[in-house]
């Protein structure tokens, strides 16, 4: 039987893989973008989860309006990443630390 | 007669003002007319004073004219103290400042800043007779320091000059460290007395006899004792004795009338003046009088010997004055303070008349002051050869002439006096008559007789100068030789002071010197089987002989004892000790304060440390800002999970 925990830790392995994704990603930011979609996925399963479990459906709402927002950020992200790509001709995060002091 | 006493000080302020803030208005002429004529007032109204309190023998004023303010019992007033001694000073200041003024019309006529000097002068006679009509502390202070002011002013008077700027600079300082200790000794009277009055002061003198004060821990000194020398350093500066008269030889750097005027006649008497004054307080210390006695000597004898070896025509005449100052102290230490107040007068005649010529020689000479570069100018100056032979006769006590009178009863004073000290005070007086007469018969004979060592052009110019310039010559030789005789009897040996100077019983070596006093002429015929007129008439022989008869040997005598010619020629090093100690150790001082105080803990550790700090904080920070995406988001996510774990393990 697929219980609660199972999908609690499957949401934790997903969330675990797109933290390490981020941080052990040295090449592409769309990977990094992926990682993060990955991330609020994961957060998703929990809330799907959870609803489910206390038979409440206010979570499922609330996946959607994140859906709708990752969706809406993913757009802006490419968006950026495109001009980032046109300025510099690299999208290498290597590469990307004109934020350093 | 408050009127006329506020007229008398009054009158020359106001032509100062006048002449200096309206100087472009009124124009040249009406600057000197305007100053002649108020010093000319004051001249006639403290004449009158002077008749006036000789017809009395009580002090004829003394009285507050305005209370600055008073605090806590302490009240600082204006006031005036009349007697015969301030009557005295004020005729003579004002008498002297006159002929200055009138001899100036002729000595500046082509200055450009004539009428700032006239403001100038009238300014100093205000402030010489503020100073000298004083009944108290304050205003005696006051005037002390506008003198001073005005003696700065009028040295830097042509202030392009850098040697005029450095003169009025030193001055200024070595004043500064006179005034010091005449403000601690005002401080003190204030202490133990509470009063700033004269008269009350004078009055509660007990309070200053058994006072005493602790300077180094330990040891307890009269206060007293030390009032009356810190005084006396009060003295030292203004009226220039060793170690502090090395301002006086460089203010010569001032226009010729000053060098009469201020550093002659008037100003530098007031250290003098001010001791004679306070003789009911100095008469109470023997400590005090015998450091008078002995500085005073000291300057009379070393500066004398000074001016043998000088060949700046004004400075032969400022060492002179020096050394005459000297005398005057040594009068004052003896308790003899009559006779200093008398040397004090004919002084004033007979050194401003030297001045006065001195300057007459520069006009024709055309501003050159070395001596070596005049002679034989007799017989193109002769008003000003004739006045000067008489203000010179006067200075080394020609028997008759004023200084003869004053100079021989300061030298039989010394000799009566029991003040320790007095027997090395009388070998100092006694050579320093033989010194007087050797310099300035010098300068006589290097300036007036011998050949002519000057090129045919100044001789084309050479000419006797303007009547406005002699008349004040032969005013002031006129005093220089009968204002002795007239007034030795009553201001020596009469009691002619009164109460003004107060002389214990037992240092009263005026009245002893008065059982065998006969009159003047018998103090003549007295004086020629004494030493002193012998020593002077030795002196005169001696100059003639080196500068007249064989000139070549001065040098010849330089050369062979050339250690001494040295440590005269260099005035016995006090300019280059000064230098190297006071002045250099100031600025050691100074630079180590600038170097550690300043750059090193204020700016280095404070005002650069700060930012220094900021940006070696902001150094660290800004190596974990990589710029890296990844380092971001992880420093996110540990804070995230430490926030966490936190919010976990305490909630």
């Amino acid at each position: 039987m697929i219980g609660l925990s199972h999908y609690l830790i499957l949401s934790a392995i997903l969330f675990s893989l797109a933290v390490a994704g981020i941080f052990l990603n040295r090449k592409n930011v769309i990977i990094l973008l992926m990682c993060i979609e990955l991330m609020l996925l994961a957060v998703n399963f929990n809330f799907v989860a959870y609803s489910r479990f206390l038979n409440d459906i206010d979570g499922q709402v609330f996946v959607f309006f994140i859906l709708t927002v990752a969706a809406a950020e993913a757009a802006i992200g490419l968006a950026i990443l495109v001009v980032l790509f046109r300025n510099r001709r690299s999208i290498d995060v290597d590469e990307l630390d004109m934020m350093k002091g | 007669m408050k009127a006329t006493l506020l007229t008398i000080v009054l009158a020359p302020l106001i032509a100062a003002a006048i002449a200096g803030l309206f100087g472009k208005r009124i124009g040249r002429a009406g600057a000197h007319w305007i100053t002649i004529l108020a010093v000319g007032l004051s001249f006639g109204l403290s004449a009158w004073v002077l008749w006036q309190s000789m017809t009395t023998t009580a002090v004829v004023f003394d009285d507050t004219i305005y209370t600055w303010m008073v605090s806590d019992g302490l009240s600082m007033e204006i006031g005036f103290l009349v007697d015969r001694l301030t009557a005295l000073m004020m005729t003579v200041v004002t008498f002297v400042s006159w002929m200055v003024h009138i001899y100036t019309v002729g000595y500046m006529r082509e200055d450009p800043g004539y009428q700032r000097f006239f403001s100038y002068i009238a300014l100093f006679t205000f402030a010489m007779l503020m100073l000298v009509m004083a009944n108290n502390f304050l205003q005696l202070f006051f005037g002390w320091e506008a003198v001073g002011l005005v003696s700065y002013l009028l040295i830097g008077f042509w202030y392009k000059k850098p040697t005029a700027i450095h003169a009025n600079l030193k001055a200024f300082i070595v004043n500064r460290v006179g005034d010091f200790g005449f403000l601690l000794a005002i401080a003190s009277i204030v202490y133990f007395t509470g009063s700033l009055n004269y008269g009350e002061v004078f009055a509660k003198s007990g309070a200053l006899t058994a006072g005493r004060l602790e300077i180094f821990t330990g040891q307890l000194w009269p206060a007293i004792t030390v009032t009356c020398i810190l005084l006396f350093v009060g003295a030292m500066g203004k009226s220039a004795q060793i170690p502090l008269h090395v301002w006086l030889p460089d203010s010569m750097e001032g226009p010729t009338p000053i060098s009469a005027l201020i550093h002659a006649a008037t100003m530098v008497t007031a250290g003098i003046f001010m001791v004679a004054r306070m003789s009911p307080l100095y008469e109470l210390s023997e400590v005090a009088l015998s450091t008078v006695l002995l500085i005073g000597a000291t300057t009379a004898f070393l500066m004398g010997l000074v001016g043998v070896v000088q060949n700046d025509i004004k400075r032969i005449i400022a060492y002179s004055t020096l050394s005459q100052l000297g005398y005057m102290f040594v009068a004052l230490g003896a308790s003899a303070y009559g006779a200093g107040i008398f040397h004090l007068m004919t002084h004033a005649f007979f050194k401003a008349l030297l001045f006065l010529a001195a300057g007459s020689v520069i006009i024709g000479m055309h501003h050159e002051q070395d001596i070596r570069k005049m002679g034989g100018l007799r017989k193109y100056m002769p008003i000003t050869y004739l006045t000067m032979l008489v203000g010179t006769l006067a200075l080394i006590g020609f028997p008759g002439f004023a200084g003869f009178y004053s100079k021989d009863a300061i030298i039989e004073a010394v000799h009566l006096s029991t003040i320790p000290g007095h027997g090395i005070a009388y070998f100092a007086v006694l050579s320093g008559v033989f010194v007087t007469a050797l310099y300035s018969f010098r300068l006589l004979f290097v300036v007036f007789h011998g050949k002519e060592r000057f090129d045919d052009h100044t001789r084309e110019h050479l000419k006797e100068s303007p009547w406005v310039v002699t008349l004040p010559l032969i005013l002031l030789a006129i005093p220089s030789v009968i204002i002795g005789a007239l007034t030795v009897g009553p201001l020596l040996f009469g009691g002619w002071f009164g109460s003004s100077l107060q002389v214990l019983q037992n240092h009263d070596v005026l009245a002893e010197l008065g059982h065998e006093f006969h009159g003047p002429m018998a103090m003549v015929t007295h004086g020629l089987q004494q030493w002193p007129v012998w020593l002077a008439a030795a002196g005169a022989l001696t100059a003639w002989f080196l500068y007249v008869k064989r000139s070549d040997l001065p040098a010849v005598i330089a050369e062979k004892l050339s250690p001494l010619y040295r440590v005269l020629d260099r005035k016995y090093y006090f300019d280059e000790f000064n230098q190297q100690v006071f002045s250099q150790g100031a600025q050691q001082t100074g630079r180590l304060f600038w170097r550690i105080g300043d750059e090193t803990i204020i700016d280095g550790s404070m005002v650069n440390g700060t930012a220094k700090a900021v940006g070696w904080f902001s150094g660290v920070i800004r190596g974990i800002q990589t710029g890296f995406l990844y380092h971001y988001a992880f420093a996110m996510v540990i804070g995230l999970a430490a926030l966490l774990g936190w919010l976990i393990l305490a909630g």
